[in-house]
Formats: C-alpha cells, sequence, structure tokens
C-alpha cells in the first residue's frame, strides 16, 4: 500500500469509528424506546388516564391522580424556578462584572451537582417539618431549586452569544441598560431561553428523589397544595418495586406517559419558537 | 522611519478650520481618557462645526472611535474607563453631574462599523427609539415617524412592501441603511458614524455617502473612517489621529493637500499607516 492510500485508509478508518460510536450511543436509546412502548402500550388505556389506582388484588384502575400530580409539581417549580433561574443568568450576563459573574457561576455549578436526593432533603427539612406536613409546596420548591440553577446558566450562556452592538445599539437610541437588556437583549436570546425552560421542565418532570420525602404520595385526587400528592415519578417506583404483576404492568404505562409528556413538552417548544425564530433568519 | 516630535497639536495657522464660520456644535477641550491605567487618548481639544461632515483619520488604534465614543458617552458601559477635561455639545456639558445620558443619546445618535438591527421587523427596528424616548403621539404618527425615517435614510422605496418582514433578511447595505434611519428616528442633531462603510461592497458604500452628503443640511456629521478617500469625499473637516493625540485638524482639502504637520503629510501619501 503506498502513502497516499494508506493515509485514505486511516481517514475512512476514523470516519468509521466515529459512526460507530454514534450507532453504540443510540441503540441503549432505540431499545428503551422500544421496550417501554412495547410494554407501557399493554397496559394503557382510557382508565389509566381517568381512573384511580385500585388496591391490590383489584386489577384494572389508572394514575390519573398521579398526572395531575406531576403537572401541578412541574407548574409549581416552574412558576418558582423559570422567573428566578433567569433572572440571575440576566444579571450574571449583563451586570455582575467578570469576576463576580464568576463567583456566582461556579456557586451554580455546584448548586446543579448537588445530588437530587440532597435538594430533596433540603425541601423536607425547610418545608415539611416546620410545617409537619408533606406538600405539593414542599415537593415544588424541590423542582424549583433544581430548575433554578440550569436556568440562570442557559440564560446567562446565550445571552453573552448575543452580540454586544445590539447592546449598544439599544443604548446609543437612548434605552436604559435595563430597558436594552428587557426589549433587544433577552429577546434576541428568546428562542433559545424558551428551548432552556422545556429542556429544564423535562429534567424536572423525572424527578423522582426530590419528591420522594416532600410531596410523598397520594393514593386519591388531590389537588390541594398544602397536601401530598402524587406523581407520576414516585407512583412509578412504588409500583416498579412492588410484588404484583398487575402494578408493574401500569408501572410500564406511567413509564410511557412521563416520556410522551416530555416528548411534548419539546415538539410544543420547537413550535412556539419557530414563529420567533423567523425574525432571526441571518 | 524617525518619528517626528509633536509640537502643539491643534488647528494650524496655516489651516483654519471651517469652524470658524460654522457655529460650533461639538467644544471640545483637553480630554483625556484611560482605559484603566491605559491612556487612550491624551489631551485632545477640537471644535465640531454645525452641518458639517468631520472625519476622523488616522491607523488602527490611534484612539479616532474611541474619541468618537467619548461624544455621546457609549464608553461609560466600559468597565474602568476613565475620563479628564471637557466635552460640550451646543454648549453644555456632556459629562456634568446633572446630565441625563439617555437624554444625551437623544441628541446625539450613533451608526455602528458592523450594522446591528435588532432581530426584530423593519417596522419595529425604526420604532424602537420612537417608543422609547415616546417621540409618537398615535399609531398614526408612529407610521407617518417611521416612514420619514426611512425615507431620510432613502431606504423607504426598497423596504415599504414589507416592513414587517425581519430586518435581519435585508442585505448588508440595506441594513446599514436601517440602522441609519433608525438613528435618524429619534430625531438626534449630530449623528455620529464609526466606520459605517467598512463592511460594505463599493456600491452600498456609494449610496452611504451619497446619504451622507444629503444629510449634513439637517445634522452634524462626525464619521470615523480608515479610507482616505472616502475622508477626502465626503468631509468637510479632517482630523488626523495618532497614538491617540489629535496631530492635525483643518479644512479637507487643506489636509490632503498642505498639511501643517509632516506626520499628517506622511500618512495621507500612504507612508505609513
Amino acid at each position: 500500500m503506498n502513502r497516499v492510500a494508506r493515509r485514505k485508509f486511516l481517514s475512512q478508518l476514523f470516519v468509521a469509528f466515529c459512526a460507530l460510536s454514534v450507532l453504540l450511543a443510540l441503540v441503549p436509546l432505540a431499545f428503551i424506546l422500544f421496550y417501554l412502548v412495547s410494554r407501557g402500550i399493554q397496559a394503557l388505556n382510557v382508565s389509566f388516564f381517568t381512573q384511580m389506582p385500585r388496591p391490590v388484588g383489584e386489577s384494572g384502575g389508572g394514575m390519573a391522580n398521579a398526572i395531575v400530580g406531576t403537572l401541578i409539581l412541574v407548574g409549581i417549580g416552574a412558576i418558582a424556578g423559570v422567573p428566578v433561574g433567569i433572572m440571575s443568568g440576566v444579571y450574571m450576563s449583563e451586570y455582575a462584572g467578570s469576576r463576580f459573574a464568576a463567583l456566582i457561576r461556579f456557586a451554580a455549578d455546584t448548586l446543579n451537582g448537588v445530588p437530587s436526593i440532597v435538594v430533596g432533603m433540603f425541601a423536607y427539612a425547610v418545608a415539611v417539618l416546620p410545617f409537619k406536613q408533606f406538600s405539593a409546596l414542599a415537593g415544588g420548591l424541590a423542582l424549583a431549586i433544581m430548575m433554578i440553577p440550569i436556568m440562570a446558566r442557559t440564560t446567562e450562556e446565550l445571552l453573552l452569544l448575543v452580540p454586544s452592538t445590539m447592546r449598544e445599539g439599544a443604548l446609543a437610541l437612548g434605552a436604559t441598560r435595563a430597558r436594552a437588556v428587557f426589549t433587544v437583549v433577552l429577546p434576541a436570546a428568546l428562542p433559545g431561553v424558551i428551548t432552556g425552560v422545556m429542556l429544564a421542565l423535562a429534567r424536572i418532570a423525572g424527578e423522582t428523589a426530590p419528591l420522594l420525602f416532600t410531596s410523598f404520595n397520594n393514593q386519591f385526587f388531590s389537588t390541594k397544595l398544602t397536601q401530598p400528592i402524587s406523581s407520576l415519578t414516585v407512583q412509578l417506583y412504588t409500583y416498579a418495586i412492588s410484588p404484583y404483576e398487575d402494578w408493574h404492568r401500569q408501572a410500564w404505562a406511567g413509564a410511557l406517559t412521563l416520556v410522551t409528556l416530555v416528548l411534548l413538552c419539546s415538539v410544543l417548544a420547537r413550535l412556539a419558537t419557530r414563529r420567533l425564530e423567523r425574525m432571526h433568519v441571518r | 522611519m524617525p518619528l517626528p516630535t509633536l509640537t502643539r497639536p491643534t488647528p494650524s495657522a496655516r489651516n483654519p478650520t471651517p469652524t470658524e464660520q460654522a457655529p460650533v456644535k461639538i467644544d471640545v477641550a483637553h480630554l483625556s481618557f484611560y482605559y484603566g491605567a491605559k491612556l487612550a487618548l491624551s489631551d485632545i481639544s477640537m471644535q465640531i462645526g454645525a452641518n458639517l461632515v468631520t472625519a476622523f483619520i488616522g491607523p488602527s488604534g490611534c484612539g479616532k472611535s474611541t474619541f468618537l465614543r467619548t461624544l455621546n458617552r457609549m464608553n461609560d458601559i466600559i468597565p474602568g474607563a476613565r475620563i479628564e477635561g471637557r466635552v460640550q455639545i451646543n454648549g453644555r456639558d456632556a459629562y456634568g453631574a446633572d446630565v441625563d445620558v439617555v437624554a444625551l443619546r437623544r441628541q446625539v445618535g450613533m451608526v455602528f462599523q458592523r450594522s446591528n438591527p435588532f432581530p426584530k421587523s423593519i417596522f419595529e427596528n425604526i420604532a424602537y427609539g420612537i417608543r422609547i424616548n415616546h417621540l409618537a403621539k398615535s399609531s398614526a404618527d408612529m407610521r407617518d415617524m417611521v416612514e420619514k425615517s426611512l425615507r431620510n435614510a432613502a431606504l423607504w422605496d426598497e423596504v415599504k412592501d414589507r416592513l414587517h418582514d425581519s430586518a435581519l433578511a435585508l442585505s448588508g447595505g440595506q441594513q446599514q441603511r436601517l440602522c441609519i434611519a433608525r438613528a435618524l428616528a429619534i430625531e438626534p442633531d449630530v449623528l455620529l458614524m464609526d466606520e459605517p462603510a467598512s463592511a460594505l461592497d463599493p456600491i452600498a458604500t456609494q449610496r452611504i455617502e451619497e446619504l451622507i452628503y444629503q444629510l449634513k443640511k439637517q445634522y452634524t456629521i462626525v464619521i470615523v473612517t480608515h479610507n482616505m478617500q472616502q475622508a477626502a469625499r465626503i468631509s468637510d473637516v479632517t482630523a488626523f489621529f495618532w497614538l491617540g493625540r489629535l496631530v492635525e485638524v483643518g479644512r479637507t482639502d487643506a489636509i490632503f493637500t498642505s498639511p501643517s504637520e509632516k506626520l499628517t503629510e506622511d500618512y495621507v501619501t500612504g507612508r505609513f499607516g
């Protein structure tokens, strides 16, 4: 083999190796989805969405309470976490100055790396113990704490991508700094920020550990924020480790519902941001 | 090349500036500017006449853009920046304690080197400044002001049918004229332009230059340019900067044909820079 042929071969070998790696990475995803759909679909029916869990021994029943509970918990987490996260990101990118921003960034990354069960313990200490009551609010608080650093870092990075000439353009027209941020810089980064919100929501919707001893679980239908509330993840956990075949099937259906919910989030975000992005074509 | 020593870097007797005829719009006295400890502008004094086009020329890093940005206080946002001396616009101190920077920037508009339209529609780009300065009394008023600004920037005919399309879909030259229109919309009386045509092709550049010629009837224009032919074509007064100093300022034809400083002559004849 001459030199050129050898180089060509090595180059192709490298590409083949990269492609193989992608394949290896995608195989588990394909298997998970395949398994999830094939097992979940068997237990999935209308009553799964409309009915309550049945006692052991009775077959049938559903997870209506857990589906609504998850939506409520994620809703509380988003209402508390998204504004705080975005504002922190704005502060880091626009006001903090490079050194202080680096400090906040480090803090945010640390918070982001705290195991979720520890976040749950914290929420338990501040929002469950004083009231001697598991509650949806405590669960939402734990989820919000998880969401804040994700949103802050995402927002900061996206705002830093907005060219500084854009800020200067607004300032030169007589805008104050706050005005420039909220009418030009943030809107310029909005499609990315919305995607970030959706990804963060997807992430917290799948959390179990922070909810185990904050929102706990509830076998009944409840929308009261000061009461324990059911969630898909905790319900899934409970059912999956139970010895009952019927509950296992329900757990698969719950998992499929959860994944579908998350996927739906992403699709809706894409649709919503598409209109915004039309103003961003380069 | 041995660099000539500088004597007093102020208007020379041989090249009296036209500011002696035109009323003074901007009066700068002993202005020095620091980025942290680094001296970027040193003891600059000059007057800029109303309704004239004043060009700043000089090699890269000579401070001409920095000086331009002191005139509408765009340097305020740079951490560690510090200024000494005095800048008066219409006889009022631009750096006085009671000065509202927002009001100053309304009076002294700016166009940047790279066109920087907002990621909004063409209409919204123009409406932005009008809105934040509360200049329109009604939405009909707003539409009129947007149209007038676009006409002033010679862009109306090209965009009137697509006002609500993204400004980022415009060509580079159109984007820069949009930025000029945006600056004109808030009715400033001084327009600062920081190399407005440096990223444009020759035809787009020519349109900008024609526009500048039109605009000087109503506005005082200060333009930074790398392009000496451009300075010679469009300006009434030229100021030559070198290493943070104002070497010479005078009538453009005089600066380009019979400068009083050796350094200016070397630069405009292309011996360095």
